[in-house]
This record gives structure tokens, C-alpha cells and sequence, in this order.
């Protein structure tokens, strides 16, 4: 085995002296006692490298040997990842916990995939082609089929199946296939095989472009600022402005077969609430708990930072796994700011030249690269999959102009940028309807959501105008213009996320109401006064917001709608 | 076996090189020169050269002072005999009690595994309504008291001390005024308080180097009280001074400045210390308060901006009370459920009639009519500022939500209110006394 001495330590960045050959990004153990704690190479000079190490580093100190393993930093992949809350190295957090209890012990590295049996039927038979990527079998994991794949990290050419087990129950770990390379060298094959986190899995037939929205039931999102299966979106925002909040509610509520949360750098306590919440929630699809179809990354503030950097790119790699079974991901992380902190952080003891704000100038292009690994893709089997991300960014005193948001706007194909005022005013989800864009088409015509936009736009500029001139300098057709654009704001952007029937509003549903919506926005009224046309709209919204509590097409739903149908009608001017 | 050197290679400010071999990093030294003996601790290994950071900061070290590495990391006794001890940044005694050196504990340990974190579920009492009421503390709760200097924090938490309900207090103080630090110590004398209390004190004119340690040795006793069962209450103050010693480092060490000369692991490093606070599952808990000073009144300047991200909530102090807008506590949600069946729905109700009052203040400043009911908003909103709001005021929560029912019934009729009915028959004064 390579191996080598430490000769420096400052923070979490050691510094080693090797001979024989080591690559870049090749994980290092550093033996400790009896323990051994990981690091990764992350540049070499000469006959020294740098490793970032992911554990604590007191009490390393210089002439210790560090174990270089050959390997690049990666993830164990196969059935059972599902349900699973691993720590950013893929650790799994539960069983830790048992073997060292309250505390996280460095060192200590445990199986990421539970030694579990599983009903393995096999897709291909003796003599058959393959190639990486092909399924050789699959295995029911809750409620879908997972495929048992040639190891993506196999050469690209053919290989033979020279056996593979009959249907049965056997473990993740049993051999189950043995594949013959064309130099008549034989491979074994089991459940599980590793990928480096920092590498796409690229083994498709094409990437498509994100057309079909991925529905998140909240209606500011869907309706205004859609964001398509395999697209990216993010979610900038200061401290407080509900950040994780929304995360945890498209988390519960996107359509799409398997979430991924990446809890990067942030609070604990805010990941308990998920690990407590989800397995008592049931999946509207399926009706059963939330937590099958999640796997949730937990390497929150106080964990190493060097782990926090690792953390994202597990996620994602676990992400383009389940992609490979044609099956839609979303991936959530929480939140990338962290992430890019701990890559300054590790700049910083790099000495290299820091860039804005002492990140480091590659910041933008690998912010790039790690939304690049979103994508639509269509399979070798015909089939298409997706992983769409969506990554909160925490940017330093709420300003946007920082250098993390603006990198991260220059590759999203949506920004839902969350505002200060609007969650003071406790106007939830407290997205601002004005700045936040998108790219992705959405489930209602463009000309009727602009023209919604048109008047949140004039709206706002009526009130500003008011405040200078007051209510008297305004004129009646700019008042009725700013009621609406009020009235739009409040009973359909804002949405009370606790409420049973408010807090996830179907598609259908939404088209529907928007569509009434989109009637009165359009409408002229016949009113005289201001005073008239705000107790009109008064009115409107508060039958509206009534509308909102009552569940689709029951009883009270269509009373509530008619009474409002008619309230409208009442002071509809009728044009000749 | 120690290892003695004898010859130190550079000093700058408070960070001294020695050329040394098997030495461990993060493991501790002790630095003899002529201004007496002083512990420093590794925070570097380049080659030969070690760097470490003097406890006693560098003035007066001569290049031929010993240092003599002590093979072992810093460490801190834990025991029942710390109660009622007062402490400097390094652990040593600041009053005149013994040495302390039985059951040594390391500081700054491992995070607790988030798998074995559970809900909060106990309230903090504290006496104080604005914080029972309306923005209830939570045990294992991270919450910064943020305020602009010259605010009465210390006094406030000198009152938290006093009244909480907690088996335990740790107090950190990290570049207090010394009169503040007297302060502290009569108060908590005087109330007999001081039984139950614990300080670690770096005063504005020790070294720099023992501020940093005052929150890890705080919250490395707190967790292991905790463990033992106690439900101990944290008290930092204040940790923007904790935050500018870090900075100091960082400079001297050579480390490239992020955002307003802040270390660019600033965000990491608060988090690693508030991120202590927790509910051990059949065990006890951490909770801590920590005031942040904010420079120029600035939420948005580093410390308190990298605070708000990592704590769960805040209380703004402001002309002395606590801001009921602004101040915030994230956790309330999972407690003043169970607590009174009134306690939500009047803690609701008298902010929006007081944020009403502000209103009405506003408008009364600007020279427009008052109607009778901007009358009544006036009215009410003295009283709850006079009643409710001052930090003297100490009453439980039962009697603080009779009070303010009491505030209420003075001031408005109950429609008037905007609460339910079925809490207007419980608890409105007057209809109370009609039924007896």
C-alpha cells in the first residue's frame, strides 16, 4: 500500500510527504491509534499533498503515516439507500448512534447499505450481452423496482454474462452476476458497487431538454414560477424569511418518485423535525409513509467542514443512481452557502488568491458543474429519468449582489428569491413575485399569467405612488388596479402552509381557481368611489380566502363559488 | 516524557513559533517567561515549526523562554465542587477558592449526533412575560439576545440567572467590563443564586486568547452537567467580543479576511459552539442565551447576520424591553400549546392590538385626529409597555396571563379584542366576578 508521513496541520487541512504515484481527489487515511480518519487529496506539489481532512484534527501530529487507498472519495450504491439519513460520507446516522451513542465519534465509518435480503428476479440470462449500466435483475424496494445495473465504473464495451443467479431471496452483498470481458477476464457482481461522488454518472442515451413541470401543490410556485422535472431551481433568502420552511413543504409535496435532502451546514434541529415528521406522513401517491421514498444527507453546522463539501455531491450522486431506473428525483439542498463556505474555508488554507469575498475563483464554475449534474435524460431501455435540484442560498446580510446568489442565478432556470419585508408582513411563502423569474414553462398559458403579473407590477407602483401623494392623489382606475393587484397577492401568492386543504392545492384546482381569478383581473367594474371599490374587493378577497378552506368540488366549495361568482357579477360593467 | 525547548523562533502578537518534534496538534504548552507561566495551545505544524497561540498573549515572551509541551490537549475539571466558583478564560480560579485539577474533561468535544436529537418539549420559566408570554425559551434552545451597546443586557441576564428555572447556570463572559463582571457576581450573591451558578469570566483587560475559550469550557461543563441529568442554562455574553478575538487571530496567523476582516470560518465557528445546545433523551439538557452586541445597530453586519442563521430566533433588546416585533422564538410553537388554553390566542391577540397602538402613535405624532378608538389603543398600549414590557416586572406565566387579560379588560370591551368567545367567558375579569 501507498503511504506517506504528515509533515504540517493547520485547521482541517494536513499536509503529507509521499513517494510512488497518488491522484487528485484520492482518499487518505490518517492513522491515528487505533483509529483512522479521512482525508482526501486535494492538490499535490512535488512529493507533498494536501488533504482535507473530514474529521477533527487535534491530536495529529507531524511523522504520523497516513494510508492512501487508490480510490477516489466515494458512495456505495444499491438497494436499501432509501429511508436511509446518512452523515455527508454516506455514514449511516441511526446505526452510529447505537454503536457510539449520544456523540459522533471520529473515526468510525460504518456500511452505508444494510446487509439486508431482497427478491431478486434477474432481466437477463446466461450468454447475454452486456454493458455498464444494463440491468442485469431488479429487486423491489418499497414501491418501485430497483434495477440491479452492470457497475457504472465498468470499461464501456461488451461483456458476456457468464452466470447469473436464478429468482430468489439474497443478500445486497451475495454475488449475483459474473460478467466475462471481451479478454475473457471475468468480473463478479453483487447488489452494490461504488462511484465516485465528484464524478456525473453519464451513462445515457441523451439529455433532453426540462419540459414537464414538476408540481410542488404551492400555487405561487406552480402557477407563477414553474419549475420543470430534471430543471434546477434556488431559493435565496435571508435568515428568517422561511427558507427551510418551503424546502420542507415541496419536500412533502412534489410529484416526483424519490426526494433527496441534503441538509448542508444548517440547524439540527431543523433536520429532527424532518427525521420525526416524515415517517408519521403519508405519500398521497402511494398511502404510504413519506420517509420510503427519502433519503435524507445530514451534515449540519457543527459536523467537520470538510464533510459539509463532500455532502452535496453524495446527494447527487445518489440523485443520477435513481435516475438510472428511469424513476424522477428531486434534490433538495439546504443549503448551498455553507457548502461554498466550506470550499473558502479550505481555499483559504490553501493560500490561494481569494476572489469576491474570499471565495475562491473557481466558485462559479463548480456552483456550475454541481447544477449541471440536474438533467432530463433518456436511458439506454427507451426509458427517460430526471434529477431536479433546488438548492437554498443564505447569502451574508440578505444581499442578493453577493457572489454565491449571483453565481448560482447564472445556471438556474429558476430563482425564487425570498423576501425580508414580505415574511415581516407574514405574507407566506414569502417568495417576492416580482423579482423571482423562471425559464420553465408552467401549467397555465403565459398570456394569462402575465397579464396577473402586468398588474402585481402596476400594483406596486401605485403604491409607492401613494405613499408620496396619498389615497386622494390617486386616481379611481390606479386604485382599482392596486385592490386587484392586492387582492391577486393575498388570497392567491399567499398560502397557509398549515392549513389541511390551503397548504397543497392540486393542479386541477389551481387552473380552476386561477382561471376565476383571471376573470376579475380582467374585468372592468362599475365602481364610483374608492371607498366602494375597496369594500367591494374587501369582500371578493374575503369570500376568496373562504373558497380557498373548503376541500375541491365539495359542497360548500361550489356555494362559496357561486356566492362569489355573483358577487362580481353584481358590479360587472357591461361593455356595449 | 515532557519536552522542554528553549528557544523561540518568532513572536507576533499573540502567537509564538518553536522549533519542535512529536508534538501533537491542538495539545497544550506551557510558556515560562519573565510575566509568569502562561498555558498556550497548538494551533499549527509546519515541519519542525509549531505555532502556538499564548494564553497570556506574547508581551514580555523572550526569544530564550522555555516551553515545555504537556502531551495532552487542553483540558478542564469537572466536578460538584465547580458550583458557586468563579473562573478565568484558562480555568483558573478568579476567586479565592482552590485549584481545581480532579476529573479532567476535554473541551470543544464531538457534535451530537443529529439521530439522537429529540423535539424540545419543556419551556424555560423565566418571570419575565415578554419572554414567557410571547416569546416562550424552550429547553435546548440557541437564542442570541441581540442589542446595541449601552442596552441593559447584562442586567437582563443577570435577571434570567436569578429567576430561571433551571437546576443550573454557566455564565461566559467574554470581554466584560469589569464593573459588569462585579455586577454579575453581586447580584447572584445576593439572591443566593450564586449556589447554582458557575462563571467563566474573561474580562475587557485579560488576553484575547482566553476569550476564545470561555464558550468551549462553558458548554463543555454545561454538556456534562447535562449528561448527569441537570437542566443547565447557559448565559454568553457577549459574543461579538468572542467573535473579534477570532478575528485577531485569524490576522495574526495570516489568514485571508472574508467579509469586514472576519475569518472566513467565522459562520462554522459560532455554529460549532451554539450547535452544544441540546436535550439529552433520559438525560438533561443545555440551553443557551447569548447576547450579540450589534455594531452600529446593524443586523446585517457578520456577527449577528451568521448568528440569525444558526440560532432559533431572537430577542431584540431595544430602549431597554424586549422588541415583541423583531424578536422571535422559533421553538414557542412546541410549547405554549400545553402551557394555558389562553396563552396563544392572548399572546396573538395583544400584539396585534399593541402593533394597532403603534399605529395610532404614529398618526398622533403626525398631528391627525384620534377617534375614540385610537383612544383606547393609546391607553392600552401604555399599560402594556408600563405592565407588561419592563424587564423589572417578574411574575409567573399563570399570573401574566391573568394580567394581561386584567390590561385588557381596563382598556377595551371584549368584541373589541378580537378573541374567541368561549376564552372571553373563562377568563374576562369582570364577567368572572359577575358569575361569583
Amino acid at each position: 500500500m501507498n503511504t506517506g508521513k504528515i509533515v504540517g496541520i493547520n485547521g482541517n487541512m494536513a499536509t503529507v510527504e509521499f513517494s510512488g504515484n497518488i491522484s487528485q481527489n484520492e482518499v487518505g487515511y490518517i492513522v491515528l491509534d487505533e483509529k483512522r480518519l479521512k482525508a482526501e487529496v486535494i492538490r499535490v506539489t512535488g512529493n507533498s499533498a494536501a488533504l482535507q481532512v473530514f474529521e477533527m484534527t487535534n491530536g495529529i501530529g507531524v511523522g504520523d503515516v497516513v494510508e492512501f487507498t487508490g480510490e477516489q472519495l466515494s458512495v456505495d450504491l444499491g438497494p436499501g439507500l432509501l429511508s436511509q439519513v446518512y452523515d455527508g460520507l454516506q455514514n449511516p446516522l441511526a446505526d452510529l448512534a447505537e454503536k457510539c451513542g449520544f456523540f459522533l465519534q471520529r473515526g468510525i465509518y460504518m456500511n452505508a447499505i444494510p446487509d439486508k435480503k431482497w427478491e431478486f428476479t434477474p432481466k437477463v440470462k446466461k450468454g447475454d450481452i452486456v454493458q455498464p449500466a444494463y440491468t442485469l435483475g431488479v429487486v423491489p424496494e418499497g414501491i418501485f423496482q430497483h434495477r440491479i445495473m452492470v457497475p457504472f465504473g465498468f470499461a464501456q464495451e461488451d461483456f458476456t454474462v457468464k452466470m447469473i443467479l436464478p429468482k430468489g431471496l439474497y443478500s445486497a452483498y451475495d454475488e449475483i452476476a459474473v460478467l466475462t470481458d471481451p479478454r475473457g477476464v471475468d468480473h463478479s457482481v453483487t447488489m452494490i458497487f461504488t462511484w465516485p461522488i465528484k464524478k456525473p454518472i453519464r451513462n445515457y442515451e441523451e439529455r433532453l431538454k426540462p419540459v414537464e413541470p414538476m408540481t410542488t401543490k404551492v400555487r405561487i410556485v406552480d402557477t407563477f414560477l414553474p419549475v420543470a422535472l430534471g430543471g434546477t431551481f434556488c431559493i435565496p433568502g435571508p435568515f428568517g424569511a422561511g427558507k427551510t420552511v418551503l424546502q420542507q413543504i415541496t419536500s412533502k409535496n412534489a410529484d416526483v418518485d424519490i426526494v433527496i435532502i441534503a441538509a448542508c451546514g444548517e440547524r439540527a434541529g431543523e433536520v429532527v423535525d424532518t427525521l420525526i415528521e416524515f415517517p408519521e406522513l403519508t405519500d398521497p401517491r402511494t398511502g404510504k409513509s413519506l420517509m420510503e421514498r427519502t433519503i435524507i444527507i445530514c451534515n449540519t453546522s457543527s459536523m467537520p467542514v470538510a464533510a459539509r463539501e463532500a455532502s452535496v455531491y453524495t446527494a447527487v450522486t445518489m440523485a443520477e443512481y435513481y435516475r438510472q431506473m428511469g424513476l424522477n428525483v428531486l434534490l433538495l439542498a439546504d443549503s448551498t452557502s455553507r457548502w461554498a463556505q466550506a470550499m473558502r474555508e479550505m481555499s483559504g488554507r490553501l493560500e490561494e488568491i481569494p476572489g469576491d469575498e474570499a471565495f475562491p475563483a473557481y466558485l462559479e464554475s463548480t456552483i456550475a458543474s454541481f447544477y449541471e449534474r440536474a438533467g432530463l435524460v433518456r436511458l439506454y431501455d427507451g426509458s427517460t429519468g430526471s434529477v431536479t435540484i433546488g438548492g437554498t442560498v443564505s447569502p451574508a446580510g440578505g444581499n442578493f449582489e453577493e457572489p454565491v446568489t449571483q453565481a448560482t442565478l447564472k445556471v438556474v432556470g429558476a430563482f425564487h428569491g425570498l423576501s425580508r419585508e414580505r415574511s415581516d408582513a407574514r405574507k407566506y411563502p414569502a417568495i417576492n413575485p416580482l423579482e423571482s423569474w423562471t425559464k420553465y414553462k408552467g401549467i397555465i398559458e403565459k398570456g394569462k399569467t402575465d397579464l396577473a403579473r402586468h398588474i402585481l407590477f402596476r400594483g406596486e407602483e401605485v403604491n409607492q405612488m401613494m405613499k408620496v401623494v396619498g389615497e386622494e392623489g390617486t386616481s379611481l382606475d390606479d386604485y382599482i388596479i392596486f385592490q386587484k393587484s392586492e387582492f391577486l397577492d393575498s388570497v392567491y401568492l399567499q398560502q397557509d402552509s398549515f392549513d389541511l386543504i390551503d397548504g397543497s392545492v392540486s393542479i386541477e384546482r389551481q387552473k380552476y381557481i386561477f382561471n376565476v381569478m383571471y376573470e376579475i383581473l380582467k374585468a372592468k367594474f362599475s365602481l364610483s368611489t374608492k371607498q366602494e371599490a375597496r369594500s367591494f374587493f374587501n369582500q371578493l378577497r374575503q369570500t376568496f380566502i373562504d373558497w380557498n378552506s373548503f376541500s375541491w368540488e365539495s359542497d360548500s366549495f361550489k356555494q362559496t363559488e357561486e356566492s362569489l361568482m355573483n358577487k362580481v357579477k353584481a358590479k360587472l360593467r357591461i361593455e356595449k | 516524557m515532557q519536552k522542554v525547548y528553549t528557544k523561540i523562533e518568532s513572536i507576533s502578537g499573540n502567537v509564538i513559533t518553536v522549533n519542535a518534534e512529536g508534538v501533537k496538534n491542538g495539545d497544550l504548552a506551557m510558556v515560562s517567561s519573565r510575566e509568569g507561566i502562561s498555558l498556550a495551545n497548538i494551533i499549527k505544524l509546519k515541519g519542525k515549526v509549531v505555532s502556538l497561540q499564548v494564553f497570556a498573549g506574547g508581551r514580555g515572551i523572550s526569544t530564550g523562554d522555555e516551553v515545555r509541551f504537556l502531551d495532552r490537549p487542553m483540558k478542564i475539571s469537572f466536578s460538584e465542587n465547580l458550583l458557586g466558583r468563579i473562573f478565568d478564560g484558562s480555568g483558573n480560579p478568579r476567586d479565592l477558592g482552590p485549584v481545581l485539577d480532579e476529573n479532567l474533561i476535554e473541551i470543544g468535544g464531538p457534535s451530537v449526533n443529529p439521530a439522537k436529537r429529540i423535539v424540545p418539549k419543556n419551556m424555560i420559566r423565566t418571570g419575565i412575560p415578554m419572554i414567557d408570554i410571547f416569546n416562550t425559551l424552550v429547553e435546548s434552545q440557541k437564542l442570541p439576545i441581540f442589542s446595541v451597546s449601552g442596552e441593559p443586557y447584562n442586567e437582563l441576564l443577570a435577571r434570567i440567572a436569578m429567576q430561571a428555572e433551571v437546576d443550573l447556570i454557566i455564565l461566559g463572559g467574554m470581554g466584560l467590563k469589569f464593573d459588569d463582571y462585579l455586577y454579575f457576581k453581586e447580584e447572584l450573591e445576593s439572591s443566593g443564586a450564586m449556589n447554582r451558578a458557575i462563571f467563566f469570566v474573561h474580562t475587557a483587560s485579560d488576553p484575547t486568547v482566553e476569550c476564545l475559550l470561555v464558550p468551549d469550557i462553558s458548554l463543555a461543563v454545561a454538556e456534562q452537567f447535562a449528561l448527569q441529568g441537570k437542566k443547565v442554562l447557559v448565559l454568553l455574553t457577549d459574543m461579538t467580543n468572542f467573535a473579534d478575538s477570532l478575528k485577531e487571530i485569524a490576522i495574526t496567523m495570516d489568514q485571508v479576511p472574508s467579509n469586514r476582516g472576519y475569518p472566513g470560518d467565522l459562520y462554522s465557528s459560532l455554529a460549532s459552539r451554539y450547535e452544544k445546545a441540546v436535550d439529552f433523551e433520559g438525560a438533561g439538557s443545555v440551553t443557551i442565551l447569548a447576547v450579540t452586541t450589534m455594531p452600529g445597530d446593524d443586523v446585517t453586519h457578520p456577527v449577528p447576520d451568521n448568528t440569525g442563521y444558526i440560532t432559533e430566533g431572537q430577542y431584540y433588546l431595544r430602549n431597554g424591553r424586549i422588541e415583541p416585533f423583531g424578536s422571535l422564538s422559533r421553538l414557542k410553537q412546541q410549547v405554549n400549546k400545553s402551557t394555558r388554553d389562553d396563552h396563544r390566542s392572548l399572546m396573538d391577540g395583544m400584539i396585534k392590538l399593541y402593533a394597532s397602538y403603534k399605529e395610532s402613535l404614529e398618526k398622533k405624532s403626525m398631528g391627525f385626529q384620534m377617534s375614540d378608538w385610537d383612544d383606547k389603543l393609546l391607553n392600552f398600549g401604555e399599560k402594556f409597555e408600563l405592565e407588561m414590557m419592563e424587564l423589572s416586572v417578574n411574575i409567573p406565566l399563570e399570573k401574566a396571563l391573568d394580567l394581561g387579560w386584567q390590561i385588557l379588560s381596563e382598556c377595551f370591551a371584549p368584541e373589541e379584542t378580537g378573541l374567541k368567545t368561549d376564552l372571553v367567558m373563562k377568563y374576562w375579569p369582570e364577567l368572572n366576578k359577575e358569575d361569583k
